[in-house]
């Protein structure tokens, strides 16, 4: 399969009356030339270390690299655990698990790039609080890390998952796009749920510039990693009620590519325009390289 | 073509991909091509890692790379400390080099019998690097696949004698290329190659006296 069609994968997928981790395992596995066993055991990993990279960022004091920040993860934490944050559990842990993974990557902690370093809490966060909520088992995240995976290399293909390249809607919203369908697959939505999800989170998303203060992953990557798994749930929550996207997921796709070649290159990875250039911005720069 | 694990991965220590991860990667090409243990390191930092080294962990990631650790190793952030426990000597120099890509680093390394290497490679994104200096040669290393890179006198038939060597030994190449300092001085070629490639092949090549050496790269 090319990976260039979101809606060939999902049509290919109902045809055989599977999910689409199965056809993309399948798929995966014979282009390798290896088994499904051994690319399944591969990503089983990766699952492994998204676990592992919960807990560092969790704690209370621990600064990044840069000084910049640390600690967010524990406040939210404290906020879900006495059951007095307004949106409940779920989403709560969900902002955790988000915050958490991504400071522990500003934290020189090991990650998976899901699909980008800057982006890393979305999708673990996605899978793993479902996963918790409902019981699921390691074998059923695993398969849905594979249906992430089809869709971020659909996104790669026909756009770009790099912000350098579209901002911050490649990035974060490729991850929030990834985990949706993820979500659709692990609540027992169908191939066709799956797109529409994707569709509904990049939508929720274009446009989005690639600002980060000092140039470092850092302000405001983390934060948007909590925004970006919030976007995953509520396109899922969509979906799987249902509701479908007006402009097909292949379409928006590559809007969001146009979007970001429009965008002005100081908006794009440079740390020359959006948050990076307020005077605030500016002066946190200036604290951590001294010019 | 991408596959799945171009999405979901690499595993790394984080921050960046290309100020972390890359680094990392050319830290240890350094290494590899000095090919014994470095105790003194020089580390030219030019321009987005001058700037930016010390907010990404860029001077750990090369350290930890020229000790020989994997872009995944937990121990990239104490690199520094573990340099100073084992003895390796280490400075950085924040100077641009003209005409290089933004993130660009040149490693000199000098083993304990005084040999020396420098090595200058660039992170082209996403942990992705292009090694493009060896001493005065110009080369181009991506380390996508296992990469032969052999110094030698510049006289004929140079070429003719590694590759009829590969070509007896069913080694196929798909990418080579070939520059020189000076007219009859050291050339280098550099011979990136299909599969997996075994120590025999380092043997042969070696036997001709014009040959200076053979380093074998591991795709990494």
């Amino acid at each position: 399969m090319k990976y260039d069609s979101l809606a060939e994968l999902v049509a290919a997928a109902e045809a055989n009356g599977e999910p689409l981790s199965a056809l993309v395992l399948r798929d995966q596995a014979e282009i390798a030339e290896k088994t499904e066993e051994e690319l399944f055991k591969t990503m089983e990993r990766s699952l492994q270390v998204m676990k592992e990279s919960m807990q560092e960022g969790l704690d209370p004091v621990k600064r990044s690299a840069s000084g910049l920040t640390g600690g967010d993860a524990y406040k939210m934490q404290q906020a879900v655990k006495s059951g007095k944050n307004i949106c409940g559990k779920i989403f709560g842990e969900a902002m955790v698990k988000a915050l958490s993974v991504s400071q522990t990557n500003a934290c020189m902690g090991r990650i998976v790039a899901s699909p980008t370093a800057g982006s890393c809490g979305i999708l673990p966060s996605a899978i793993l609080t479902i996963g918790e909520e409902r019981n699921l088992s390691d074998k059923e995240l695993t398969m849905a890390l594979f249906t992430a995976s089809a869709v971020g290399m659909v996104i790669a293909n026909k756009a770009s998952i790099a912000g350098a390249a579209g901002g911050c809607q490649a990035e974060c919203g490729a991850a929030s796009a990834m985990a949706a369908a993820a979500l659709v697959e692990l609540c027992g939505g169908t191939p066709k749920m799956c797109e529409h999800a994707c569709a509904i989170a990049l939508k929720n998303i274009l446009g989005l510039v690639c600002d980060p203060v000092a140039g470092l992953v850092e302000i405001p990557c983390i934060k948007r990693n909590a925004g970006g798994v919030a976007n995953a749930f509520v396109a899922a929550e969509l979906a799987l009620a249902g509701i479908e996207s007006a402009i097909p997921a292949d379409e928006v796709i590559v809007v969001m590519k146009q979007i970001g070649d429009t965008m002005s290159p100081a908006l794009k990875e440079t740390a020359e325009g959006g948050l990076a250039c307020t005077p605030t911005g500016k002066k946190l720069c200036e604290k951590v390289f001294g010019c | 073509m991408l596959q799945v694990f171009d999405i979901i991965g690499p595993i790394m220590i984080g921050p960046s991909s290309s100020h972390t991860a890359g680094a990392v990667r050319i830290g240890k090409y350094a290494r590899s091509i000095l090919g014994t243990e470095p105790v003194k390191a020089r580390i030219r930092f030019s321009g987005s890692f001058a700037k930016t080294y010390k907010g990404h962990g860029t001077d750990k990631a090369v350290i930890a790379g020229i000790l020989g650790m994997d872009t995944d190793d937990a121990r990239i952030r104490n690199s520094t400390e573990i340099a100073k426990e084992s003895g390796l000597d280490f400075t950085f120099v924040e100077e641009n080099i003209d005409g290089a890509h933004p993130n660009t680093a040149e490693i000199t390394l000098t083993d304990a019998k005084g040999k020396v290497t420098l090595v200058q490679g660039a992170s082209v994104g996403g942990g992705n690097i292009v090694i493009n200096k060896i001493n005065d040669t110009n080369v181009s290393i991506t380390g996508k696949s296992d990469t032969l890179i052999i110094p030698h006198d510049d006289v004929p038939g140079m070429i003719a004698v590694v590759t009829n060597i590969l070509a007896e030994k069913n080694v196929n190449i798909h990418g080579f290329s070939l520059a020189r300092d000076h007219k009859g001085g050291t050339a280098v070629m550099t011979i990136e190659i299909d599969g997996d490639i075994d120590a025999s092949v380092n043997q042969a090549i070696l036997e001709n006296p014009h040959i200076h050496a053979s380093t074998i790269l591991k795709a990494i």
